[in-house]
């Protein structure tokens, strides 16, 4: 701070302090505001897990029910099938998908004095911007009765294929579509930390005769693992989140005993079933409560082993 | 290093051009398609296309939703990034002050809720006691502020010399000032940066949207496009709804309007895509701060 401040009367008062800052304050007011209207009065409402919500009476109203909303949740079949496929997805994505912007990473930068390098970033990385809504209507396209699949599986003389309605081809359809969406993104972020490795260690391993792929194995990769470490951490702590927007956007009746979420289980309890907004609020506080233990793990680990956390 | 083409070069070029090949190939399917024939509900495989029709976009403009879904749209991202921006960039000057009072508590706050949210049901009910319904704010308020751009920013801020400031505070400049006429100038890149990925947001915003609002009038591009694929497929299953497009629709060939709809809402983001790229480091950083 700037010296004159400590000869203005009265600074260590609480009105002196609030005075120095005021202009501080008032730049925060936007901010406050926000976060307690959406961030911090929602969780006031997650008393509705606790009492039977009546419409007229509103959330302060409701009567309490002694826990019934839980034997509820816990009863339904739904909810265990919409547990079951979190964990199953998320697990999916975590074998499947998180593997594949490290090896894009690695490939790209074998060819990163290419011209193309930069023409193929371009392209993988472009659906990255696109909401799930406009690449839904572009897979269902593709994939639906007419779509051009269906129409070169006629030309073969094949059977239609429903890649749409069949739950087991639609789990590989949302690592696929996934993949096709984030993974261009994804390599950014590994290629990042590969562009700060050190050259000079590349040229010693060139003096010393190693071929390219004993640089990427003793070079590169050791680099890029702490990256690596942090975005496993960060995907296991999001593990209760399978992808509400691109599975909502894709998914339909046929398919929900394999790719109902939580989230979409939520959704459709409140909004299309009308289970009642007392159980959809059980379900959320649930998943909040174990999202938010897993997340703070993740954290916590990720300090263990010597990184700042992940966020 | 060495420059020449050896077999292992070609071989990782050759896979990464496949791969390119299908992650373009639905884009570039959907813009022929678009183009497509009227010929009822068959079509035929076009890889290179032989008709350029405009006919799915003549009808687009005439029936009405999407051009106001476009207007909508370009609404929300405009005031939505201004909001996003005069939420983010106040806040994010008075955190980065590491000597204000009470600001580690009021980070720590912020920082919590990317851990822990009141789940959907509440947040909707919080929202109806607004009365946002039937209110394009809708789209905008409940996301003013992103936490990971907002501690991106700050630590912008935080790291720019005090010195900076100095001389303005001697003049007797407030700090709203000084923020206005010194910090936010001279943070230019960074503040590109963030609009750029607000406005994408904003553009592809569709979830509050469709919670609360009723009339479809004011549904944004997304929403109108989300309509047009449930109500088009239903179309294959006889639905009376599906009737109602077909015979609307007269002989355009369905797929040609959803595509044509897709592209309308996917050029705008190609229009701001070589922007962006520009900002990619700077973007996947947004993705994993460290507070």
């Amino acid at each position: 701070m700037y010296m004159p401040d400590s000869k203005i009367k009265g600074r260590n008062t609480a009105a002196g302090v609030f005075n120095r800052y005021k202009y501080l304050y008032l730049l925060l007011i936007p901010l406050a505001v926000y976060y307690i209207i959406f961030c911090y009065l929602p969780m006031y409402g997650i008393v509705l897990a606790f009492k039977s919500f009546d419409y007229s009476k509103g959330i302060i109203g409701s009567p309490w029910n002694n826990f019934q909303n839980f034997r509820d949740v816990f009863s339904n079949p739904g909810f265990w099938t919409a547990f079951r496929n979190t964990m199953i997805i998320s697990l999916g994505r975590l074998v499947i998908e998180f593997p594949i912007p490290i090896i894009l990473a690695l490939l790209f930068d074998e060819i990163s004095k290419r011209k193309f390098s930069r023409v193929f970033q371009t392209i993988f990385t472009f659906p990255h911007f696109l909401s799930w809504i406009i690449l839904s209507g572009i897979i269902i396209t593709l994939l639906g009765n007419n779509g051009i699949v269906n129409q070169l599986l006629a030309l073969c003389g094949l059977p239609k294929n429903s890649v749409l309605m069949n739950g087991k081809s639609f789990l590989g359809l949302l690592f696929v579509s996934n993949i096709w969406k984030e993974a261009g993104w994804s390599t950014i972020i590994y290629l990042a930390a590969i562009s700060g490795i050190n050259p000079e260690l590349y040229e010693a391993a060139d003096i010393d005769g190693a071929d390219r792929f004993q640089k990427m194995c003793v070079i590169t990769l050791p680099a890029i693992k702490n990256t690596v470490v942090i975005l496993l951490l960060l995907a296991v702590g999001n593990m209760m989140n399978g992808g509400f927007d691109q599975i909502f956007n894709l998914y339909n009746p046929a398919v929900y005993s394999t790719s109902d979420i939580l989230d979409t289980f939520v959704y459709r309890s409140a909004f299309t079933d009308a289970t009642g907004f007392g159980f959809s609020t059980t379900v959320g506080f649930m998943k909040s409560i174990v999202n938010f233990i897993l997340l703070f793990g993740a954290d916590r680990i990720a300090k263990v082993l010597g990184n700042e956390g992940v966020f | 290093m060495k420059k020449r083409y050896d077999i292992p070069d070609i071989i990782i070029e050759i896979i990464l051009g496949l791969l390119a090949l299908v992650c373009f190939f639905p884009f570039y399917q959907t813009v022929i398609q678009s183009f497509g024939e009227t010929a009822g509900m068959q079509t035929k495989i076009q890889l290179i296309p032989h008709t350029f029709n405009l006919s799915a976009y003549k009808y687009l403009i005439s029936e009405g939703k999407a051009v106001r879904g476009l207007f909508v749209s370009l609404f929300v991202t405009c005031t939505g990034t201004f909001v996003n921006m005069f939420c983010t960039s106040a806040g994010a000057y008075a955190l980065s002050k590491k000597q204000l009072p009470g600001r580690n508590f009021i980070l720590n706050a912020i920082i919590f809720t990317m851990y822990f949210s009141g789940g959907l049901i509440p947040l909707f009910l919080t929202i109806q006691k607004l009365g946002l319904q039937n209110n394009l704010f809708v789209m905008i308020l409940p996301v003013a502020v992103n936490t990971f751009y907002l501690i991106l920013m700050k630590n912008y801020f935080g790291a720019i010399p005090a010195s900076m400031e100095e001389s303005a505070k001697m003049d007797g400049a407030n700090d709203i000032t000084i923020l206005f006429r010194i910090i936010l100038p001279i943070s230019l890149p960074i503040l590109a940066a963030i609009a750029l990925f607000y406005a994408v947001d904003r553009w592809n915003e569709w979830w509050f949207g469709m919670l609360f609002l009723n009339d479809t009038k004011l549904y944004p591009l997304q929403l109108v496009l989300r309509e047009a694929i449930t109500n088009i497929s239903m179309l294959f299953n006889n639905s009376s709804v599906g009737a109602e497009i077909a015979s609307k629709t007269q002989e355009i060939y369905p797929d040609s309007i959803k595509s044509a709809i897709i592209v309308i809402s996917a050029v705008p983001i190609m229009i701001v895509y070589p922007s962006l790229q520009k900002y990619f480091s700077k973007g996947i950083m947004m993705g994993s701060i460290k507070g």
